[in-house]
């Protein structure tokens, strides 16, 4: 791949409007001189091991492909950056509900109850909040049951639709509580997915970043330094930009940090998620 | 500043009064955001978040918000679509731009919105100060034909003329078929922010379906068929229809066709021998009148702008004369259908005064087209040269 002239990009297809997205931004790209392009997979591990293999230059990757990026470069004694990310991928957090008349007020009163999450592999929705309850004393599965909704498998809790059904089971009584990021709880409660006074806060996490442009050393320096300058230069002002901005849901695009994704860390490192992937991969790649 | 939401919860309008705020403060002003909803703090956050705002916590706990810079980002390059007032100066744009879609007249237009493929865009092609008094007008002499034509009233006709006016209907049908299809193919290419050209048209395609409809269902009141449709008459109407630009087929549609067809209809009320005849030729001869002065309107005006517009319509009349010069125009049985109707009954004397009636029809229709072209500045002599050239169909 080194010495190519094209930039490709890989990208998950967790929704249709992806391709819209990107093909935006080919356009975008392509009158601006940057040769781009890009490939979807159908889930983040397919995508951490194509980077890997080093079919595509930049990762689109979610804090658990991050994280599995960083874990699986470690291992070979690769280099992982971060290059950027949205506004809105910063200091997101999730909470942990309740309904409105349960006798749960502290978390400690999760004992033995059952908690509605949203994919296995969401950070959001499922890995950050059991990490903290088992932070806070806890343990999922054994010191509560969890009830997943694994609607969309493989796209690391993009798909909200885990979660809008995780809330739905915590109203109807199936979970004593349910766990949701932040977002979602004000986009459920406009919808009336969450009609007002149902239910409330237990806990809040602290706060954590989401997802970031990824690449591994040896990707086309030139190309890539072009994209980030590409990115930082648009402007929502832009009404030709705008409408990407909209669709991928950011007002600027900022450089990456890599100081949000401890509490992800904490919790795979825990619950082990990620362990065999990493090392199946590791081991394919050495 | 402050905003008071009290216990109102952010999702359940709450938001509202902070985006009022924040339009009232300075740049860079923190608004403190006060309130005692649950989730307020949270839902503040995650909203800030989204739209770029700076959300903190004040020493003393109090959510402050300061404005980002995304909201006014989104409306630089913006425009107004004209003026809501079609009286001010410029508020009817002379060419209205695509990218103006389908906002209307006097909205604001976010940059970048997707351009249209309108085809009609400019004023002089479609546009009459008296757009809007016709379509008030019309919306205001809508008529239910289940209850404004009395299908009851009881009336006896020879066999021959119940059969003449099931052919007359016949025919009425066609021309009004073609009506409708005219105004609303072109209704679909203009741009609308010329919003009373396009309610108009709207408005007459609805009125021409009416229409069809009473004239159908006069010719079935007392049979269980229609009449004959020539391929001379089809080939006339087949010109308009096909005719594709704009002024032209209105032009020959509304100034010449319906001009000619109007008389025809007060023809037909006047000597109508039964009342439901009477009163659909009476009532479409109403709505049919404002459109001959829609056509009449915007092309004096046109050609005020553009006197040099003048000889393509005159050579548009020529035209389709020419296209037209093989077919037989008019058909027979339509003309003796007439004459029979005028004439009211089968005594020579009676169908010599049908005849006369007719001779006479086509007088006034030539007389009313004469008038027509006078008024949109063609000469006498020229203007009883094209009137002549009309289609035999009327239409």
């Amino acid at each position: 791949m080194n010495g190519t002239n094209t930039l490709i990009l890989g990208a998950v297809a967790y929704d249709p409007k992806v391709v819209t997205i990107w093909d935006g931004f080919q356009r975008h790209f392509a009158l601006h001189h940057l040769p781009f392009d890009y490939v979807l997979f159908a889930n983040y591990e397919r995508q951490v091991e194509a980077h890997f293999r080093g079919h595509l230059h930049v990762a689109w990757n979610s804090p658990l492909a991050w994280i599995q990026s960083q874990r699986i470069a470690a291992a070979l004694g690769r280099t992982v950056e971060a290059i950027a990310m949205r506004d809105s991928d910063r200091d997101l957090t999730s909470v942990i509900l309740v309904r409105a008349d349960s006798g749960i007020h502290e978390v400690a009163d999760l004992q033995g109850k059952r908690i509605a999450v949203g994919a296995h592999d969401s950070p959001q929705a499922t890995l950050i909040p059991l990490g903290r309850l088992a932070h806070l004393g806890i343990e999922p599965n054994t010191a509560c049951e969890v009830l997943p909704f694994d609607l969309v498998p493989g796209k690391h809790g993009d798909h909200i639709g885990g979660e809008r059904v995780a809330v739905r089971a915590l109203l109807r009584g199936d979970a004593e509580a349910a766990c949701i990021l932040d977002a979602n709880h004000l986009l459920f409660s406009q919808e009336g997915t969450l009609p007002s006074g149902a239910t409330r806060i237990l806990d809040r996490t602290p706060p954590y970043d989401h997802c970031n442009f990824t690449v591994l050393d040896g990707a086309p320096q030139a190309l890539v330094a072009e994209f980030r300058r590409l990115l930082f230069a648009m402007s929502y002002a832009d009404p030709l930009v705008r409408p990407l901005l909209d669709l991928e849901g950011l007002k600027q695009w900022l450089p990456g940090r890599t100081s949000g994704y401890a509490q992800l860390e904490a919790a795979v490192t825990r619950f082990r998620t990620i362990d065999a992937f990493v090392e199946k991969l590791v081991a394919q790649c050495r | 500043m402050q905003v008071e939401l009290g216990d109102l919860g952010f999702e359940e309008g709450g938001h509202l009064l902070v985006k009022r705020a924040l339009r009232a403060a300075a740049p860079g002003e923190a608004v403190a955001v006060m309130g005692c909803a649950p989730d307020l703090a949270l839902h503040l956050e995650v909203w800030c978040r989204a739209e770029g705002h700076r959300f903190g916590c004040g020493p003393d706990g109090v959510l402050l918000v300061s404005r980002g810079a995304a909201e006014a980002a989104r409306w630089e390059g913006a425009e107004p679509a004209g003026h809501a007032d079609p009286r001010r100066p410029g508020a009817v744009a002379e060419r209205a731009p695509l990218r103006w879609g389908l906002a209307a007249r006097g909205a604001t237009v976010e940059a970048g919105s997707p351009e249209f493929d309108f085809r009609l865009t400019g004023k002089i092609e479609v546009w009459a100060d008296t757009a809007a008094a016709l379509y008030a007008q019309a919306a205001a002499a809508q008529w239910n034909p289940a209850t404004a034509i009395p299908w009851d009233a009881a009336f006896d006709l020879p066999a021959e003329v119940e059969d003449a006016v099931v052919q007359i209907m016949t025919y009425l049908v066609e021309n009004e078929t073609a009506a409708l299809m005219v105004p609303s193919r072109f209704l679909a290419q203009l741009h609308p922010h010329f919003r009373k050209v396009m309610q108009l048209l709207a408005i007459q395609a609805a009125d021409e379906a009416r229409h069809v409809e009473v004239f159908t269902r006069r010719a079935l009141l007392r049979r269980d068929r229609l009449g004959r449709s020539t391929a001379g008459g089809q080939a006339s109407l087949k010109s308009l229809v096909e005719e594709p630009e704009f002024a032209i087929a209105s032009f020959l549609l509304s100034v010449l066709g319906e001009g000619s067809f109007l008389v025809l209809l007060w023809f037909l009320e006047r000597h109508a021998p039964d009342p439901v005849t009477e009163a659909v030729a009476r009532l479409a001869a109403q709505d049919e009148a404002r459109y001959v002065a829609f056509g009449l309107a915007h092309l004096r005006r046109h050609l005020e702008q553009d006197p040099g517009f003048r000889p393509r319509l005159a050579l548009a009349a020529r035209q389709r004369h020419e296209t037209l010069r093989h077919t037989a125009g008019l058909n027979r049985e339509v003309v003796d259908a007439l004459l029979l109707v005028a004439a009211g009954g089968w005594d020579p004397g009676q169908l010599r005064l049908g005849h006369h009636r007719v001779v006479g029809l086509l007088a006034d229709m030539d007389a009313a087209r004469r008038n027509h072209l006078q008024r949109l500045g063609f000469a006498d002599e020229e203007a009883a040269e094209l009137s002549g050239l009309h289609t035999r169909n009327f239409m």
